[in-house]
């Protein structure tokens, strides 16, 4: 065996890549972090044999942005804000993940108003990040017009989304106790719009992809994944649920008024193929708008925030005419609040899988330690065993399988 | 089946293992040391009537300078979730400053692959036994462990006229 120059280079790589690699039998190939269909900046380091994957190992930490420590050094209100970056996708769920474990701390109860109204844009929000999904996995596979069609249904919603909380994406709309608040005068037809049109778009793309021949082909049978495999490395979510695990949060450990609504958990067969997590996560869309039907039938009137002025900033009208209105405001928005010394652990089924919540409080108005467990940090890290075995080409629908959104994994 | 309380369960089958069993806000808290960790891991998940069999997430926690002081430094949490039952349980373990090695249980839970790691990157605590360690997050070449207490932010002083003096010695000015 001849002494190739880079073979130094290979030495931290050993143990992570195949005794082959270091013998240059093999290909070791970069996968971004700039390939478009890794959405974001995610590097797959792949070990090629022809074109078979022998082994290939996740590259993570280009969109690291330190969330985590940011939000140590703010209040509480002030860090909600950072957590919409986290799923850009869907920032409702990231809300109020950390809302939940706050209003957790603090005893806060929520009104029925604001838990129906979280309820509809969580919803909401969960189609639009399918969409982003559908779209960007048609992209991917070659069915390039799913992109086009997709993002202008998700147009909607961020109108909705916009409307409501007025920004497009990163609304911090959810806060502890409720909302920020109380929703427009438009906001019901707005979404009742939606639920008349929207319906027929879903038709229109089971139409087109569900058995087009080409799809078939490139997601059947490609990573299958049995149940066990799936909850032994931590899957959750569609991509659970493809591999027929019953486990949806909204079901096991409702949150936000979950257990009123009517719908179903879409599952796979066990073990579940690419296809059978794309067919979970399309089927989740029509379940979505059963939800968002329901929520805005029974949408009650009342409050939107708990009635707490130590937790809650008071309503504008009070300030003028109640001195310690005045001041439950200024120290709201100056100090921020304190709850409790104590330690509190929240879960929500986010869009693309269970979401966590780990707050530790030491009682002053910053957060002492947060840390949140997103579900596509976990997907990635199950990548090495899914995708060995496999065609270079299938990494990329392995990948749009699993729903992966950078933000989420790197925080 | 039969549920079974997973904290008498633990009592009466690993004596010794549970040092403290905290019981606040609707959630349960072992607290056990680092060398019967896996062995109260392995029992919460294979005991029929607990079943914790989904590994939710691993955590660590800096308690530099909180009040009330915690035994230890640093604290690692591990969640588990009974998927038949829908039960959470958090199982910690102190670790001390001068020695923060943690047994790996990578061996039998494999999700916990990239959480040690992250907690190994973000807050230099050393997982024995694990076969990557590599840093995850950060750069290869960094220094340091940005999630400890003692890791700046990176803001800088508000400069006033009666600090500017303290302030200035810390500036990096060129060497001459």
């Amino acid at each position: 065996m001849t002494d190739h120059p880079w073979q130094n280079d290979l030495e931290p790589l050993k143990g992570i890549v195949s005794a082959r690699a270091m013998k240059g039998e093999t290909m070791l190939l970069n996968m971004g972090p700039q390939h478009p269909s890794t959405h974001g900046v995610l590097r797959l380091l792949l070990e090629l044999d022809g074109e078979e994957i022998v082994t290939c190992n996740p590259e993570i930490g280009y969109l690291h942005t330190g969330i985590e420590k940011s939000m140590e050094s703010k209040t509480y209100v002030k860090a909600i804000t950072m957590t919409d970056r986290m799923d850009y996708l869907n920032p409702p769920a990231n809300n109020l993940v950390f809302v939940m474990a706050i209003e957790k701390l603090c005893g806060l109860e929520v009104p029925p108003r604001a838990q129906v109204i979280r309820v509809i844009l969580l919803e909401l929000m969960r189609i639009a990040s399918h969409l982003v999904w559908l779209g960007t996995f048609g992209l991917d596979l070659g069915a390039m017009s799913m992109f086009l069609y997709t993002f202008r249904e998700r147009e909607h919603i961020l109108h909705i989304y916009e409307m409501v909380s007025g920004q497009r994406m990163m609304g911090t709309y959810f806060r502890p106790g409720g909302l920020w608040r109380d929703v427009p005068d438009g906001f019901v037809p707005a979404v009742r719009d939606f639920l008349d049109y929207f319906p027929q778009k879903l038709r229109d793309y089971e139409r087109l992809l569900a058995r087009n021949p080409i799809w078939m082909e490139r997601t059947k049978g490609i990573a299958p994944i049995t149940g066990k495999q799936a909850m032994a490395w931590g899957l959750t979510g569609p991509s659970l649920r493809g591999s027929g695990v019953n486990f949806d949060v909204r079901k096991a450990m409702p949150y936000s008024g979950y257990e009123q609504y009517d719908f179903d958990i879409p599952l796979g067969p066990d073990p579940g193929d690419v296809y059978d997590r794309y067919w979970c996560r399309f089927q989740e869309m029509w379940q979505s708008l059963r939800i968002v039907e329901q929520a805005l039938y029974k949408l009650p009137g009342g409050p939107v925030t708990a009635d707490d002025r130590k937790y809650t900033p008071p309503p504008r009208s009070e300030i003028g005419v109640s001195m310690e209105a005045l001041i439950h405001h200024f120290k709201y928005w100056t100090e921020g609040i304190r709850p409790p010394v104590g330690e509190v652990f929240t879960v929500i089924e986010a869009a693309r899988g269970l979401m966590s919540c780990y707050l530790s409080s030491d009682g002053s108005p910053h957060v002492h330690r947060v840390h949140f467990r997103q579900p596509t940090f976990m997907h990635i890290s199950a990548l090495p065993h899914m995708a060995p075995g496999f065609m270079l080409a299938d990494i990329i629908a392995i990948l749009g399988g699993i729903d992966i959104v950078l933000g989420d994994v790197d925080r | 089946m039969q549920l079974k309380d997973p904290v008498a369960s633990l009592r009466a089958e690993l004596p010794g293992a549970v040092l403290d069993v905290i019981e606040a806000l609707d959630e349960t808290t072992v607290v056990t040391d680092r060398a019967s960790l896996p062995h109260v891991l392995a029992f919460l998940r294979d005991t029929p009537g607990l079943q914790y069999n989904f590994l939710v997430d691993i955590t660590g926690v800096d308690y530099l300078g909180y009040t009330p002081p915690a035994p230890e430094r640093f604290a690692v949490c591990y969640h588990l979730l009974a998927m038949l039952s829908n039960r959470v349980l958090r199982v910690k373990v102190y670790v001390p400053e001068a020695d923060p090695v943690m047994p790996s249980i990578l061996a039998q839970w494999p999700a916990a692959n990239w959480p040690e790691r992250e907690i190994q990157d973000m807050l230099g605590l050393d997982f024995a036994g694990h076969p990557d360690k590599r840093r995850l997050l950060m750069p290869q070449d960094w220094d340091g462990h940005p999630l400890r207490k003692d890791y700046p932010l990176g803001y800088e002083t508000v400069q006033f006229s009666f600090n500017w003096q303290e302030i200035d010695a810390k500036k990096p000015y060129a060497k001459e």
